[in-house]
Protein backbone atom coordinates (compact mmCIF):
# COMPACT_ATOMS: atom_id res chain seq x y z
CA UNK A 1 0.00 0.00 0.00
CA UNK A 2 1.47 3.36 -1.01
CA UNK A 3 2.26 5.90 1.66
CA UNK A 4 0.22 9.05 1.48
CA UNK A 5 0.80 12.59 2.63
CA UNK A 6 -0.56 13.27 6.09
CA UNK A 7 -2.32 16.49 7.00
CA UNK A 8 -0.38 18.85 9.21
CA UNK A 9 -1.93 18.29 12.62
CA UNK A 10 0.39 20.88 14.19
CA UNK A 11 -1.06 23.57 12.00
CA UNK A 12 -4.60 22.75 13.03
CA UNK A 13 -3.75 23.00 16.71
CA UNK A 14 -2.19 26.42 16.28
CA UNK A 15 -4.75 27.82 13.87
CA UNK A 16 -8.36 26.84 14.58
CA UNK A 17 -9.62 28.57 11.43
CA UNK A 18 -7.77 25.96 9.38
CA UNK A 19 -9.45 23.10 11.20
CA UNK A 20 -11.82 21.94 8.48
CA UNK A 21 -9.86 21.82 5.24
CA UNK A 22 -6.70 19.92 6.25
CA UNK A 23 -8.85 17.01 7.42
CA UNK A 24 -10.55 16.60 4.06
CA UNK A 25 -9.11 14.50 1.29
CA UNK A 26 -7.82 16.84 -1.36
CA UNK A 27 -8.42 15.31 -4.76
CA UNK A 28 -6.90 16.53 -8.00
CA UNK A 29 -9.16 15.46 -10.86
CA UNK A 30 -7.79 15.47 -14.41
CA UNK A 31 -10.66 15.22 -16.89
CA UNK A 32 -10.93 16.48 -20.45
CA UNK A 33 -14.71 16.22 -20.90
CA UNK A 34 -16.69 19.19 -19.62
CA UNK A 35 -19.67 17.03 -18.70
CA UNK A 36 -17.49 14.58 -16.77
CA UNK A 37 -15.66 17.39 -15.01
CA UNK A 38 -18.88 18.79 -13.63
CA UNK A 39 -20.15 15.36 -12.69
CA UNK A 40 -17.02 14.11 -10.97
CA UNK A 41 -16.40 17.38 -9.19
CA UNK A 42 -19.86 17.12 -7.67
CA UNK A 43 -19.37 13.42 -6.85
CA UNK A 44 -16.24 14.31 -4.93
CA UNK A 45 -17.74 17.30 -3.13
CA UNK A 46 -20.76 15.27 -2.07
CA UNK A 47 -18.28 12.74 -0.70
CA UNK A 48 -16.76 15.52 1.40
CA UNK A 49 -13.57 15.90 -0.54
CA UNK A 50 -11.80 19.09 -1.39
CA UNK A 51 -11.57 19.17 -5.19
CA UNK A 52 -9.28 20.75 -7.73
CA UNK A 53 -10.26 20.03 -11.32
CA UNK A 54 -8.07 20.53 -14.39
CA UNK A 55 -8.84 19.77 -18.01
CA UNK A 56 -5.57 18.19 -19.14
CA UNK A 57 -2.52 16.29 -17.98
CA UNK A 58 -0.37 19.31 -18.87
CA UNK A 59 -2.39 21.50 -16.53
CA UNK A 60 -2.15 18.85 -13.84
CA UNK A 61 1.63 18.94 -14.10
CA UNK A 62 1.55 22.72 -13.95
CA UNK A 63 -0.60 22.58 -10.84
CA UNK A 64 1.80 20.16 -9.19
CA UNK A 65 4.83 22.16 -10.27
CA UNK A 66 6.15 19.22 -12.27
CA UNK A 67 6.09 20.93 -15.64
CA UNK A 68 9.44 22.58 -15.08
CA UNK A 69 12.65 21.02 -13.78
CA UNK A 70 14.00 22.23 -10.45
CA UNK A 71 10.79 23.97 -9.42
CA UNK A 72 11.41 23.91 -5.71
CA UNK A 73 9.60 26.99 -4.47
CA UNK A 74 5.95 27.01 -3.47
CA UNK A 75 5.00 23.37 -4.00
CA UNK A 76 6.32 21.78 -0.82
CA UNK A 77 3.14 22.93 0.94
CA UNK A 78 0.80 21.52 -1.68
CA UNK A 79 -1.15 18.65 -0.21
CA UNK A 80 -2.83 16.35 -2.66
CA UNK A 81 -4.18 13.13 -1.21
CA UNK A 82 -5.47 11.56 -4.40
CA UNK A 83 -5.19 12.10 -8.12
CA UNK A 84 -7.99 10.85 -10.36
CA UNK A 85 -7.31 11.01 -14.05
CA UNK A 86 -8.93 9.99 -17.31
CA UNK A 87 -6.89 7.53 -19.32
CA UNK A 88 -7.73 8.80 -22.81
CA UNK A 89 -7.03 12.48 -23.18
CA UNK A 90 -5.78 14.51 -26.13
CA UNK A 91 -2.10 15.37 -25.80
CA UNK A 92 -0.68 13.60 -22.78
CA UNK A 93 -2.62 10.53 -21.67
CA UNK A 94 -3.48 9.59 -18.11
CA UNK A 95 -0.95 6.80 -18.34
CA UNK A 96 1.84 9.24 -19.23
CA UNK A 97 0.71 11.51 -16.41
CA UNK A 98 0.84 8.56 -14.02
CA UNK A 99 4.43 7.86 -15.04
CA UNK A 100 5.47 11.47 -14.53
CA UNK A 101 3.88 11.55 -11.08
CA UNK A 102 5.57 8.32 -10.06
CA UNK A 103 8.89 9.70 -11.27
CA UNK A 104 8.62 12.79 -9.10
CA UNK A 105 10.01 12.75 -5.59
CA UNK A 106 7.37 15.17 -4.31
CA UNK A 107 4.29 13.28 -5.50
CA UNK A 108 5.23 9.66 -6.19
CA UNK A 109 3.51 8.57 -3.01
CA UNK A 110 0.19 10.17 -3.91
CA UNK A 111 -2.27 7.48 -5.01
CA UNK A 112 -3.30 7.82 -8.64
CA UNK A 113 -6.56 6.37 -9.91
CA UNK A 114 -7.11 5.93 -13.64
CA UNK A 115 -10.60 6.22 -15.14
CA UNK A 116 -11.60 4.79 -18.48
CA UNK A 117 -14.76 3.88 -20.35
CA UNK A 118 -12.96 0.97 -21.96
CA UNK A 119 -12.44 -2.32 -20.18
CA UNK A 120 -9.15 -3.22 -21.84
CA UNK A 121 -7.21 -5.68 -19.71
CA UNK A 122 -3.70 -4.94 -21.04
CA UNK A 123 -4.37 -1.26 -20.41
CA UNK A 124 -5.47 -1.93 -16.85
CA UNK A 125 -2.43 -4.16 -16.29
CA UNK A 126 -0.09 -1.50 -17.59
CA UNK A 127 -1.53 1.14 -15.30
CA UNK A 128 -1.42 -1.03 -12.23
CA UNK A 129 2.15 -2.09 -13.05
CA UNK A 130 3.11 1.54 -13.33
CA UNK A 131 1.83 2.09 -9.80
CA UNK A 132 -1.79 3.16 -10.20
CA UNK A 133 -3.78 2.71 -7.03
CA UNK A 134 -6.91 1.63 -8.82
CA UNK A 135 -8.62 1.59 -12.19
CA UNK A 136 -12.22 2.75 -12.40
CA UNK A 137 -14.54 1.88 -15.25
CA UNK A 138 -16.68 4.80 -16.34
CA UNK A 139 -19.32 5.88 -15.78
CA UNK A 140 -18.15 6.50 -12.24
CA UNK A 141 -20.68 6.06 -9.47
CA UNK A 142 -21.03 7.56 -6.02
CA UNK A 143 -20.25 4.17 -4.49
CA UNK A 144 -16.93 4.04 -6.41
CA UNK A 145 -15.84 7.35 -4.95
CA UNK A 146 -16.94 6.45 -1.44
CA UNK A 147 -15.12 3.14 -1.59
CA UNK A 148 -11.98 4.92 -2.78
CA UNK A 149 -12.23 7.54 -0.12
CA UNK A 150 -12.84 4.98 2.61
CA UNK A 151 -9.88 2.84 1.61
CA UNK A 152 -7.59 5.88 1.56
CA UNK A 153 -8.99 6.98 4.87
CA UNK A 154 -7.71 3.79 6.47
CA UNK A 155 -4.19 4.94 5.65
CA UNK A 156 -4.66 8.54 6.73
CA UNK A 157 -6.21 9.38 10.06
CA UNK A 158 -8.90 11.73 8.86
CA UNK A 159 -11.31 11.93 11.77
CA UNK A 160 -13.57 14.39 10.00
CA UNK A 161 -14.02 12.01 7.09
CA UNK A 162 -14.70 9.16 9.52
CA UNK A 163 -17.70 11.00 10.95
CA UNK A 164 -19.06 11.50 7.45
CA UNK A 165 -18.69 7.80 6.73
CA UNK A 166 -20.65 7.04 9.87
CA UNK A 167 -23.42 9.42 8.85
CA UNK A 168 -23.57 7.90 5.37
CA UNK A 169 -23.89 4.41 6.83
CA UNK A 170 -26.79 5.55 8.96
CA UNK A 171 -28.68 7.07 6.03
CA UNK A 172 -27.99 4.06 3.85
CA UNK A 173 -29.38 1.70 6.46
CA UNK A 174 -32.52 3.81 6.57
CA UNK A 175 -33.08 3.55 2.81
CA UNK A 176 -30.96 0.90 1.10
CA UNK A 177 -29.18 1.90 -2.05
CA UNK A 178 -27.91 -0.56 -4.58
CA UNK A 179 -24.24 -0.01 -5.23
CA UNK A 180 -22.46 -1.83 -7.99
CA UNK A 181 -18.84 -2.72 -7.55
CA UNK A 182 -17.28 -2.07 -10.90
CA UNK A 183 -13.76 -2.60 -9.82
CA UNK A 184 -11.54 -3.94 -12.57
CA UNK A 185 -8.45 -4.73 -10.51
CA UNK A 186 -6.68 -7.91 -11.53
CA UNK B 1 -50.19 23.93 0.03
CA UNK B 2 -52.84 21.92 -1.74
CA UNK B 3 -51.81 18.41 -0.83
CA UNK B 4 -54.01 16.78 -3.46
CA UNK B 5 -52.42 18.84 -6.22
CA UNK B 6 -48.95 18.06 -4.91
CA UNK B 7 -49.73 14.35 -4.66
CA UNK B 8 -51.07 14.35 -8.21
CA UNK B 9 -48.00 16.12 -9.55
CA UNK B 10 -45.70 13.79 -7.66
CA UNK B 11 -47.56 10.83 -9.11
CA UNK B 12 -47.24 12.30 -12.59
CA UNK B 13 -43.53 12.87 -12.06
CA UNK B 14 -42.99 9.36 -10.79
CA UNK B 15 -44.86 7.78 -13.70
CA UNK B 16 -43.07 9.93 -16.23
CA UNK B 17 -39.57 9.26 -15.01
CA UNK B 18 -40.27 5.53 -14.73
CA UNK B 19 -41.53 5.52 -18.31
CA UNK B 20 -38.33 7.20 -19.47
CA UNK B 21 -36.32 4.39 -17.91
CA UNK B 22 -38.64 1.71 -19.24
CA UNK B 23 -38.55 3.08 -22.76
CA UNK B 24 -34.78 3.09 -22.64
CA UNK B 25 -34.21 6.83 -22.83
CA UNK B 26 -32.40 6.75 -19.51
CA UNK B 27 -30.38 4.17 -17.63
CA UNK B 28 -29.27 3.81 -14.01
CA UNK B 29 -26.50 6.37 -14.43
CA UNK B 30 -29.21 9.04 -14.53
CA UNK B 31 -30.20 8.00 -11.01
CA UNK B 32 -26.57 8.46 -10.01
CA UNK B 33 -26.90 12.07 -11.21
CA UNK B 34 -30.08 12.55 -9.21
CA UNK B 35 -28.36 11.28 -6.07
CA UNK B 36 -26.04 14.26 -6.32
CA UNK B 37 -28.83 16.83 -6.34
CA UNK B 38 -30.06 18.34 -3.09
CA UNK B 39 -31.47 21.58 -1.67
CA UNK B 40 -27.98 23.07 -1.83
CA UNK B 41 -27.61 22.15 -5.51
CA UNK B 42 -31.21 21.94 -6.76
CA UNK B 43 -30.33 22.43 -10.43
CA UNK B 44 -27.41 20.06 -10.65
CA UNK B 45 -29.07 17.53 -12.95
CA UNK B 46 -30.47 20.10 -15.35
CA UNK B 47 -27.09 21.86 -15.45
CA UNK B 48 -25.20 18.70 -16.29
CA UNK B 49 -27.65 17.59 -18.96
CA UNK B 50 -27.61 21.08 -20.40
CA UNK B 51 -23.82 20.81 -20.77
CA UNK B 52 -24.35 17.42 -22.35
CA UNK B 53 -26.81 18.74 -24.92
CA UNK B 54 -24.41 21.58 -25.79
CA UNK B 55 -21.72 18.95 -26.28
CA UNK B 56 -24.03 16.95 -28.55
CA UNK B 57 -24.78 19.95 -30.70
CA UNK B 58 -21.12 20.92 -31.08
CA UNK B 59 -19.86 17.41 -31.73
CA UNK B 60 -22.60 16.68 -34.25
CA UNK B 61 -21.66 19.83 -36.16
CA UNK B 62 -18.00 18.87 -36.21
CA UNK B 63 -18.73 15.31 -37.25
CA UNK B 64 -21.11 16.48 -39.94
CA UNK B 65 -18.31 18.53 -41.46
CA UNK B 66 -15.95 15.57 -41.27
CA UNK B 67 -18.45 13.57 -43.31
CA UNK B 68 -19.20 16.21 -45.93
CA UNK B 69 -16.74 15.28 -48.67
CA UNK B 70 -17.35 11.69 -49.79
CA UNK B 71 -13.74 11.13 -50.82
CA UNK B 72 -12.21 13.06 -47.97
CA UNK B 73 -13.71 11.80 -44.72
CA UNK B 74 -11.59 12.31 -41.64
CA UNK B 75 -12.44 9.07 -39.87
CA UNK B 76 -9.91 9.72 -37.17
CA UNK B 77 -11.56 12.96 -36.16
CA UNK B 78 -14.93 11.27 -36.47
CA UNK B 79 -13.85 8.50 -34.14
CA UNK B 80 -12.64 11.04 -31.63
CA UNK B 81 -16.00 12.85 -31.72
CA UNK B 82 -17.95 9.63 -31.32
CA UNK B 83 -15.73 8.61 -28.42
CA UNK B 84 -16.41 11.90 -26.65
CA UNK B 85 -20.13 11.68 -27.28
CA UNK B 86 -20.26 8.09 -26.09
CA UNK B 87 -18.41 9.08 -22.95
CA UNK B 88 -20.59 11.97 -22.00
CA UNK B 89 -23.85 10.20 -22.86
CA UNK B 90 -22.71 7.33 -20.70
CA UNK B 91 -21.92 9.67 -17.81
CA UNK B 92 -25.39 11.21 -17.77
CA UNK B 93 -27.34 8.01 -18.44
CA UNK B 94 -28.51 8.96 -21.94
CA UNK B 95 -28.95 5.35 -22.96
CA UNK B 96 -30.30 5.65 -26.50
CA UNK B 97 -27.73 8.26 -27.46
CA UNK B 98 -25.00 6.05 -26.09
CA UNK B 99 -26.25 3.03 -28.02
CA UNK B 100 -26.25 4.94 -31.30
CA UNK B 101 -22.66 5.95 -30.52
CA UNK B 102 -21.72 2.29 -30.23
CA UNK B 103 -23.05 1.61 -33.74
CA UNK B 104 -21.48 4.83 -34.94
CA UNK B 105 -18.08 3.72 -33.72
CA UNK B 106 -18.45 0.43 -35.59
CA UNK B 107 -19.16 2.34 -38.81
CA UNK B 108 -16.10 4.51 -38.20
CA UNK B 109 -13.93 1.48 -37.60
CA UNK B 110 -14.75 0.04 -41.02
CA UNK B 111 -14.79 3.49 -42.65
CA UNK B 112 -18.39 3.15 -43.73
CA UNK B 113 -19.39 6.69 -44.66
CA UNK B 114 -23.03 5.86 -45.41
CA UNK B 115 -23.37 4.10 -42.08
CA UNK B 116 -21.77 7.04 -40.34
CA UNK B 117 -24.18 9.46 -41.98
CA UNK B 118 -27.12 7.35 -40.81
CA UNK B 119 -25.75 7.19 -37.28
CA UNK B 120 -25.15 10.91 -37.25
CA UNK B 121 -28.75 11.51 -38.18
CA UNK B 122 -29.90 9.10 -35.53
CA UNK B 123 -27.77 10.58 -32.79
CA UNK B 124 -29.08 14.01 -33.66
CA UNK B 125 -32.64 12.73 -33.45
CA UNK B 126 -32.07 10.92 -30.15
CA UNK B 127 -30.42 13.75 -28.29
CA UNK B 128 -33.12 16.20 -29.36
CA UNK B 129 -35.81 13.74 -28.33
CA UNK B 130 -34.19 13.27 -24.94
CA UNK B 131 -33.83 17.01 -24.53
CA UNK B 132 -37.58 17.45 -24.97
CA UNK B 133 -38.38 14.61 -22.58
CA UNK B 134 -36.09 15.92 -19.88
CA UNK B 135 -37.44 19.41 -20.27
CA UNK B 136 -40.89 18.01 -19.55
CA UNK B 137 -39.47 16.20 -16.52
CA UNK B 138 -37.80 19.33 -15.16
CA UNK B 139 -41.02 21.29 -15.72
CA UNK B 140 -42.87 18.75 -13.60
CA UNK B 141 -40.23 19.16 -10.91
CA UNK B 142 -40.73 22.91 -10.93
CA UNK B 143 -44.48 22.53 -10.67
CA UNK B 144 -44.10 20.27 -7.65
CA UNK B 145 -41.75 22.71 -5.95
CA UNK B 146 -43.96 25.68 -6.72
CA UNK B 147 -46.94 23.83 -5.27
CA UNK B 148 -44.91 23.44 -2.09
CA UNK B 149 -44.08 19.76 -2.51
CA UNK B 150 -40.86 17.79 -2.65
CA UNK B 151 -39.45 15.84 -5.58
CA UNK B 152 -40.00 12.10 -5.05
CA UNK B 153 -37.03 9.74 -4.77
CA UNK B 154 -37.45 7.12 -7.45
CA UNK B 155 -35.69 3.80 -7.05
CA UNK B 156 -34.84 2.29 -10.41
CA UNK B 157 -33.85 -1.35 -10.24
Amino acid sequence: MAEVLLPRKMEIANDPSKFESPDLLHVLAVIDSHVDRKFIERLLRVSSCKVTVVDSATRALQYLGLDVEEKSVGFEDLKVNLIMTDYSMPGMTGYELLKKIKESSAFRQVPVVIMSSENILPRIDRCLEEGAEDFLLKPVKLSDVRRLRDSLMKVEDLSFTKSIQKRELETENASPVHSQLKRAKI
Amino acid sequence: MNTTVVAQLQRQFQDYIVSLYQQGFLDSQFSELRKLQDEGSPDFVSEVVSLFFDDCSKLINTMSRSLEQPDNVDFKQLDSGVHQLKGSSSSVGARRVKNVCISFKECCDVQNREGCLRCLQQVDYEYKMLKTKLQDLFNLEQQILQAGGTIPQVDIN
